[in-house]
This record gives C-alpha cells, structure tokens and sequence, in this order.
C-alpha cells in the first residue's frame, strides 16, 4: 500500500470565546489524500473548511494537530502546494502572462526569459486564454480571472492544488465549461488535488472521495464517499448512470439533514473519527466499511 | 455632450476671467483727491513712495500687464545680489523645494516602508508622527537656524520637514493596507522579502504612497515662499517681500501668478506619475 502524499492528522481548531472560555470550530481531524487523488470537502459554511484548506497551503498554524507530507510536519507555504483562492486574487498591475510568469519565476529562478514566456504560454493556450495574454485583470470577465489563477497554479507545476470554492462566483454556463476543463486537466496530468466547494453536482463530477462535514462548532468529518460514478463521466451524461441519484440523494440527504444531527447518529455506536466511515452510494445497498491504516478502503466495494 | 461641457465650461471661465479684469480696472481707476490722508500705521508699515499717499497704489490690469511682460522678457537677468530676475528667484526656489523634498522622499519611502511591514513599528512610532505632524514647518526655522547656522540649508530643512510627513504617513499605510490575498500568493509561491518588496507590496502601495509624494509637493511649494520671507536673499519668497518693501504691486503680482503657476504644474506632474502607477483592482 502507498503512503498517503499529504496527511492531515488530528488537526483541531479553536478562538477564544467571547467571555471565556474557547470555542472549537473543528477538532480531530483525519484525513489521508493519496497521489493522484482528487478530493472534495463539502460542508456547511462557517464550519471551518477554509481553515482546514489554509493550514494545507501552511498560511495558517491550526490549533491543534499537523499536516504531514513526506513524514514531516509542514512549517509554511510551499510551491509544491499551489493555491486557487475564493477570489481569484491576481496581482491587479500585472497582466495576465505577468501574473503567470510572476509564479514560474519563482518556481524556477534560473529560466531564461524566453523560456519562461513559453511555459507560460503552455499554460494560457491550456486554460483557453490565448490572445487576452497582455490584459490586466481588470480587464477580463470573472470566468476568465478564475482561469487565470488556475494556470498559475497549474504553471508551477504543483505536487498538489489546492482550491477553495473556485467556481462558486461564475454564473452557470461558465462553471460549467470550467469545471470541465479542470476534470479534463486533472485526470490527464493526474493532479492530487483539494477541494472545497458547496456544489453537489460540481463534487460528482470533479471528486474521486467527497469528505464531509459536521456543522460546526465543533465540526467533524463524517463520512468519506467514495464517487461510484464511473472515471470517465461528463456533466451532459452523469445524471444518466444507475448510480447517480443513490449518489446525489445520500449528499443532499447529509447536507440537509445529517450535518446538524451527526452527534446525535454517532451516539452510542463506534466512531473513530481517525477512521471516519467510508461509503460508496450505488443502486445496489450501500457499503460501509472504515480506512485501513493507511487510509485505503480495507474490503473490497459491494457496490 | 461632453465636448460642449467642456467648450460651455471654457467660455465661462473665459467670462469669469473678463469680469474680473474689468471689475479690477474700475476699482483702480485714477481717483483725484480720494488719498489724501493715510493711516499713521499703515505708513509706518510700507516704505517709500505710496507712505505719501501721493496716488493709488494699486496698479491697473493694464499696468501689471505691462510689468509681466517686462518679466516674461528677460526673466534671467542678473544684476547684483538684489536684482535678478524673476525666472532666477523662481529657479533658486524651484531648487530648494525640490532638493528638501527629494531628501525627504529619500528618507520617508524607506522609513515608512518598515514602520507599514510591520505593526509594531507602526504602533510604537505612531505618537510621536500624530504630535510632529501637525507642526507649522516654520516654528522648525529658530531651531533650525540656531542649530544649522545657514539660512540657505535652514530653508532646505524647513522643506524636508514639510514633505515628510505625508509621504511618511502614506507609505507606512499604504504598505500596512497591501491586500491579504496579495500576500497570500507571495507566500505559497515562496517570493523571497526583497522580490515581494518590489513586484508585490512596492506596487500594491504605489498610488498610495503617490498621494502623499502630491501632497508633499503641494506643501512644499506653499512653505518655500514663506520660509524665504524669512532667511531673505534669494527665492521667489524674498522677492515678495523685497517688492512688497519697495511697494511694487506690480511685481507682488507677477510673483503671485507665478507662483500659482508654478504650483499647478508641479501637481500636474505629480499627477501623471500618480496615473503611470494607477491600477484598477
Ligand atoms: N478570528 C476569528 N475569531 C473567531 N472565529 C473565527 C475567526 N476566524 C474565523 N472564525 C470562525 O471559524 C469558522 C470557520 O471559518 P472558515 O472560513 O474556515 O469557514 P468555511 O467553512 O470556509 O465557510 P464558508 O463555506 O462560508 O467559506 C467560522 O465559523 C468563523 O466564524
Ligand atoms: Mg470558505
């Protein structure tokens, strides 16, 4: 078995209260992210995913816990983890080729200039923003800031992307070519990637494990599902594989109602939250089964 | 629609500018008889020819007219310490302001680049900026000339003193108040503190620190005048003043105009720099 490429382990988070005393906003959390894998997080807002996704890039030191990559805890931000933010915060005096080259300068000091101008080229051309290379951000529609930030993360050439909510500001037609353009990227360059997002349909299509979420305060990791959807599927098409609704309907139904009444299902039964449940949605019954050590599904799936 | 506001608004000025003119003419028309008695003070006060009340003192448009033509003729003549021309005051104050104002930039850029990277700097230095602030910068020309003993230099520092604080307080805000997101992608790209220094704070804060470099000059520019009414010798400033002891009313506003002038165009300039570091979020 692989060893997982970054681990979250025990990662808590906690502010002081107002008149004393602390609050958490999440504790224990477990989460092992295998190379190659793409992983969504979906839970309320304010339960702390964000959080969790800042102490990933190492922007943020959680209150409790580590992030674990190759056997050492992460001190800081790292070009091996790139960002897309909630906004696509580029650089606004820049252009759209300064931003990108801005990141793979960095990453590669030593490149020639003209070295730099091609690989970010590859980029552009990557994200369909051939020909708008030389506009300033203020220039560019919202869609096409997001691809912005997502060639620079990719242009990097990152173990690792991290994303929070990256679609959430595009109108409808625009996620939509988006999400299938990052689908298309991640799986060609087997990117592992995180996600966070509040999409239902946008975690079907994108994820191989979607992880949920308690409300907070408080909040845990669920359950991991597993996507039973096959690899190949396309926004236009899901909907028509025999386990898309099983799929849907057990996210909506968590979403809706198991996230504020999670305290009260675990009681009583065993839950380890370093081994939250794993469940893979399908037409036939639902599997259940928990992580092995390191983190790979212990039984096969019956679905 | 534009252009014609622009065309209405310039006939107005235009406008505006005449009934000024003839409202001036009419109160200086020569008036027989009406200056016969002054006030014992006011002669005490100006020297010369006007201590007689033997006319109006105040010259016609037409008369200033002709002074500033014969300025605008041969603007640097030098005859002696106490006659040169017009464009040569200009230039002797034109060189303080900016040397005062180029040390003051020199020094308050980088001082006000870390007291912004950094709050506690910015905390702990606060006090004594919110006290020195708001000090005439000519209460600074005693101590200045007591401790400098040249009013030349004294003039000089009086400048840097006034262009200080604005471009002090802007810089250290404008760096304190770069995006955190902004930072946020230095950070996971691993930009080391001289490169984010320069590609990401430097021109985040840019039109900040701008503002204040505008606001200096401006300051700069008032002060100079004053602060060479007082050291004497050379500048626009002394020239006022010398004119004012020979009651020249004509130079006065010559002087006046130029002045403004002057002015107006250093704001100008500061104002397309401000537009070359401009950006729209
Ligand atoms: N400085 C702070 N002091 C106290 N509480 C804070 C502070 N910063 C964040 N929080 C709390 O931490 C929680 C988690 O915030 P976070 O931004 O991670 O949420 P999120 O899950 O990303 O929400 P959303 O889906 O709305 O983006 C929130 O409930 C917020 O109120
Ligand atoms: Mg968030």
């Amino acid at each position: 078995m692989t060893k997982p490429l970054i681990s979250i382990e025990a990662l808590a988070r906690r502010y002081p209260a107002r008149g004393g005393g602390e609050t958490t906003i999440f504790e224990n959390v477990w989460l092992p992210i295998q190379k190659g894998e793409f992983v969504c997080l979906i839970g309320h807002s304010g339960c702390g995913k964000t959080t969790i996704l800042n102490v990933l890039a190492g922007l943020d030191q959680p209150s409790g816990g580590a992030v674990i990559v190759d056997g050492r805890e992460i001190s800081g931000p790292s070009l091996d983890r790139a960002v897309i933010f909630q906004g696509h915060s580029l650089l606004p005096w820049m252009t759209v080729i300064g931003n990108i080259a801005f990141a793979v300068t960095s990453r590669h000091p030593e490149w020639g200039r003209e070295k730099v101008r091609a690989h970010c080229q590859k980029y552009i051309d990557v994200v369909h923003l051939t020909g708008s290379e030389h506009k300033k951000p203020a220039e560019l529609s919202g869609g096409m800031k997001q691809r912005v930030g997502i060639a620079r993360a990719l242009a990097i050439e990152p173990k690792m992307l991290l994303m929070d909510e990256p679609f959430s500001a595009l109108d409808a037609l625009t996620r939509g070519s988006l999400q299938d353009e990052v689908r298309r990227i991640c799986t060609e360059t087997e990117q592992t990637v995180f996600m966070i997002t509040h999409d239902i349909d946008e975690a079907m299509l994108l994820a191989d494990k979607i992880v949920l979420m308690t409300n907070g305060p408080g909040a845990k990791i669920a359950e991991i599902v597993e996507n039973t959807l096959p690899k190949d599927r396309r926004p236009a098409t899901m909907h028509k594989h025999a386990n898309y609704y099983a799929l849907r309907n057990h996210l909506l139904d968590f979403l809706v109602t198991r996230s504020k009444n999670f305290a009260a299902e675990i009681e009583g039964k065993p839950y380890d939250p370093r081994k939250p449940p794993v469940v893979r949605p399908g037409a036939k019954p639902v599997g259940v089964e928990t992580l092995a050590d390191d983190g790979s599904p212990r039984s096969a799936a019956i679905a | 629609m534009r252009g014609s506001l622009s065309l209405r608004a310039g006939l107005l000025s235009v406008l505006i500018f005449a009934a000024f003119i003839g409202a001036w003419q009419f109160a200086t028309m020569p008036t027989t008889g009406a200056a016969g008695d002054v006030d014992p003070e006011y002669a005490a006060l100006v020297s010369g020819a006007a201590a007689q009340g033997a006319k109006s003192a105040f010259p016609t448009p037409a008369d200033v007219g002709a002074t500033i033509w014969g300025h605008l003729k041969d603007p640097f003549y030098v005859r002696g310490a106490n006659d040169q021309g017009v464009g040569v005051q200009l230039a002797y104050s034109l060189g303080r302001v900016l040397l005062g104002y180029l040390l003051a930039a020199a020094v308050a850029t980088p001082l006000g680049f870390l007291i912004g990277m950094s709050p506690l700097v910015y905390r702990a230095l606060d006090p004594f900026i919110q006290v020195l602030k708001p000090i005439s910068p000519l209460a600074w020309m005693p101590l200045a000339l007591y401790t400098i003993k040249d009013s030349g230099i004294s003039a000089i520092f009086v400048i840097f003193i006034c262009s200080l604080w604005p471009m002090l307080i802007n810089t250290a805000f404008g760096v304190a108040s770069v995006r955190k997101e902004w930072l946020n992608v230095a950070a996971t790209l691993e930009v080391g503190a001289l490169r984010k220094a320069f590609l990401v704070i430097l021109p985040a804060a840019a039109p900040t620190i701008m503002t204040g470099m505008r606001i200096s000059i401006g300051i700069a520019w008032l002060v100079i005048v004053a602060a060479e009414m007082l050291v004497g010798g050379t500048g626009i400033g002394y020239f006022v003043w010398n004119e004012w002891n020979n009651l020249s009313i004509g130079n006065i506003i010559t002087a006046i105009l130029l002045i403004g002038l002057v002015g107006m165009a250093l704001d100008v300039a500061l104002g397309r720099a401000a537009r070359l570091v401009a950006y729209r979020e």
